[in-house]
């Protein structure tokens, strides 16, 4: 697809644009599968903190409850697969029963790291921000400690979850085959978030869950006077939003690769907050958001591993590596920045909400 | 003699009360209450460790005599020996500067987890100036001027997201941890590029010792000047908060922004201001760990102090006092930790853990107070002025 006329290439400075956008043509295969793999927990993430903020809870938590499910899905995964063994996977996805079953504990130990911030913050109304900071500095403690113990054991994870193989005659189809192919080369994890986007984008502007849920965290007394129980509402979200950071963790340990790392998560639940409010607090636009901040790196990577020739090659050398790799970071501050004027966070985002005493 | 009785009636509260003025009474429930909240969670941190005791080799499962091994080396490893005593004051150095960051954010309504950023931003600043300088330039200048840098590189990491919470209302919790990361990476960089030493085949800095640029030791056997730096940082920062006006400008715009903007005060220039002196604070915790403990910068430098500055302001309840007291204890579990890590074998990342778990018996405890308060019994002393942390939830939403 290189097939850019060399005369454009070769106008000075803008020809680097040039260059740039024919090399992004040649690579476009990598950068946009890598786009949306890189999205996938950054989307999750962001679904989670738009189920909790639309209800009325600021969640900052969700960087924690990722890391501790990344923790416990591979940790119980490899105790499972040591005590079962791991049997023959499955032909699709390399499903695997020690991986369902770590899958399972990582959604519930989501779940219940959730409770906890729920019990916290519309429970006792603690400040929302602290709640998840506790949570966030705890689970970086426990999974470090856990992680350090078990170091010396040598233990062996359960392997991970395979990706779908997009047929060569998909891919080959002119014009939209390397999208397709992008969408769809993803383990189980990666598709469901795609297949999650669409659904809590209809229920939350559809259904009467969602109606509920904006009701919330717009004005809880006035959902209260209809009937609806915030408190519980509140406490729903919340638990079942963690089973959704609780996949980008399990993205991250179990589908990207097959290894926990102390503090893997690397600021991706928060770079989902801020794809959250970027995003508008919709799904739909938390999705659009991450794909954003996810392409800078699908770019930074195709950079690194093929290195592009010319100008374009000779500018990329000036710059250190270290910048690519900050550059997600950077983007992401610059977009909040200049955006978060036009974004309004529902209206009693982050505000306890107290009953009317009856007495 | 009924009315006597009727006195005695409508006062029982009074009963019984020491005639203590009320701020030693509200100080002494604070104290009392991080008490309560450390010793829940060294309990629950103990049953962790006992639960898990099975992981570690030559432990049997349920080990309940490991928690005692553990805190035991823990407590001697902080206070059982002169050497302990001074590593604990080292650790509490950089703690307490970064803790009295944060609590400073905490007084404006500022949520400040760039700690860590702003402490690498210090370090490379002091780094730059032994680098640049430390062959020209003799000792002593050398280090009062990487200490000045150190403040100024942090204090701009800390200024970027005071200017753009100011500008645009980008709330500093996101930005600051996004910062953190890029700070991490131009610490990575600045290893491997320009602080590199020559000719060294791993990237790699000089060692601050032989610039003479090394904190001279004042204590014991690794006790550095850095932590007079720390001593003399809580009373200066109590008089800016409670003697200067611009400290009551602070606390004025963490307790209300709006009503300390109707009442003059620039509330914008404000968050710029809290939020480059926190990072000031921070960047000189990175100078003193450099200066006085690490000496050199090894590939992937890095640091645990953001979280850890959150627990000590937390802990002190952004108060300075409070803070040094905060401070020290945290430092005498990180000291602690070394010794744990190394006799019964726990990992020191336990202390990670415990943070968390002091912080949330502490949180859930303050609103417990808060209740018995506002029911109004009067059995409790409410604390003279509102906790910091109750004055933030005014700002939370992204």
């Amino acid at each position: 697809m290189s097939g850019l006329p060399a005369a454009l290439d070769s106008i000075p400075i803008l020809g680097v644009a040039f260059q740039l956008i024919g090399y992004v043509l040649s690579n476009l295969q990598f950068i946009s599968n890598t786009t949306v793999a890189v999205a996938v927990p950054i989307t999750l993430a962001a679904l989670c903190g738009v189920l909790c903020e639309r209800s009325g809870v600021v969640n900052i938590g969700l960087e924690g409850i990722m890391l501790t499910a990344a923790f416990v899905g591979w940790v119980v995964a490899a105790a499972a697969a040591g005590a079962l063994g791991s049997g023959t996977p499955l032909p699709y996805f390399g499903i695997t029963l020690p991986l369902v079953i770590g899958l399972i504990a990582a959604l519930l130990a989501g779940m219940a790291v959730s409770l906890l911030h729920a019990w916290l913050a519309i429970s006792l109304r603690i400040d929302q921000i602290i709640s998840g900071t506790i949570i966030n500095i705890g689970a970086a403690g426990f999974t470090g400690y856990m992680y350090s113990l078990i170091s010396s054991q040598s233990l062996v994870g359960a392997g991970q979850f395979q990706k779908f193989v997009v047929p060569a005659g998909v891919v080959d189809i002119p014009v939209i085959g390397w999208l397709i192919n992008a969408i769809f080369d993803q383990g189980p994890v990666g598709l469901l978030t795609i297949f999650l986007v669409i659904v809590l984008q209809v229920m939350l502007f559809r259904s009467r869950w969602g109606l509920r849920t904006r009701a919330s965290g717009e004005h809880p007394r006035a959902a209260e006077t209809v009937g609806i129980d915030v408190i519980r509402l509140r406490y729903r979200n919340v638990v079942a939003s963690g089973a959704l950071a609780a996949l980008g963790g399990v993205w991250l340990s179990m589908e990207q690769t097959g290894n926990f790392n102390a503090g893997m998560t690397q600021g991706r639940g928060f770079i989902g907050l801020a794809a959250m409010i970027v995003g508008r607090w919709t799904p739909l636009g938390a999705f659009g958001a991450a794909l954003l901040f996810a392409s800078v790196t699908g770019l930074s990577q195709s950079l690194t591993i093929s290195h592009p020739t010319g100008d374009l090659g000779n500018l990329i050398n000036g710059v250190p590596g270290e910048f690519w790799e900050a550059l997600p970071y950077i983007i992401t501050i610059v977009v909040l920045a200049g955006l978060i004027g036009r974004s309004i966070a529902p209206a009693a985002d982050g505000q306890p909400y107290e009953r009317e005493s009856a007495s | 003699m009924r009315a006597w009785i009727r006195s005695l009636l409508s006062r029982p509260s009074r009963r019984g009360r020491l005639p203590l003025p009320v701020w030693v009474r509200s100080l002494s429930w604070l104290l009392a209450e991080s008490v309560v909240a450390i010793l829940l969670a060294l309990v629950v941190g103990g049953i962790g460790i006992a639960i898990f005791s099975g992981l570690l080799p030559n432990h049997a499962a349920f080990d309940l005599g490991l928690p005692v091994a553990a805190y035991g080396a823990l407590w001697s490893g902080a206070v059982g020996s002169t050497n302990g005593l001074t590593s604990t004051l080292v650790y509490a150095t950089p703690l307490i500067l970064a803790g009295l960051g944060v609590g400073l954010g905490f007084k404006a309504g500022l949520f400040n987890i760039g700690g860590r950023g702003q402490f690498l931003m210090g370090t490379i600043g002091a780094m730059a100036v032994v680098t640049l300088f430390g062959n020209s330039m003799p000792g002593f200048a050398t280090i009062l001027l990487a200490l000045v840098v150190a403040a100024v590189f942090g204090g701009f990491a800390g200024f970027i997201p005071g200017v753009l919470k100011a500008t645009s209302g980008a709330h500093e919790v996101v930005t600051t941890i996004m910062l953190n990361y890029v700070f991490v990476f131009v610490t990575y960089w600045a290893i491997s590029g320009p602080l590199r030493l020559a000719h060294s085949p791993q990237p790699i800095t000089l060692d601050v010792g032989t610039r003479g640029a090394a904190l001279p030791i004042i204590l014991g056997r690794d006790g550095h000047a850095g932590i007079l730096l720390a001593l003399l940082a809580i009373p200066l920062i109590w008089f800016l908060l409670y003697r200067t006006t611009l400290g009551f400008e602070i606390r004025a715009a963490g307790a209300n922004s709006d009503a300390a903007r109707y009442a003059g005060m620039k509330t914008r220039w404000l968050i710029v201001m809290t939020m480059s002196m926190a990072g000031a604070l921070c960047g000189l915790a990175g100078a003193t760990t450099l200066l006085g403990v690490v000496h050199q910068m090894a590939p992937g430098y890095d640091t645990t102090i953001g979280f850890d500055a959150i627990t000590v302001a937390l802990l002190g309840r952004s108060n300075p006092i409070g803070i040094g007291l905060a401070g020290l204890l945290l430092g005498g579990m990180r000291a602690g930790a070394q010794t744990m890590q190394i006799s019964p074998g726990v990992p020191a990342e336990l202390v990670d853990a415990l943070q968390a778990i002091i912080l949330l018996f502490l949180v859930i405890n303050m609103l417990r107070r808060w209740r018995t308060t506002r029911r109004g019994n009067g059995s409790m002393t409410a604390p003279a002025e509102p906790t910091e942390i109750g004055a933030l939830s005014a700002e939370v939403a992204p």
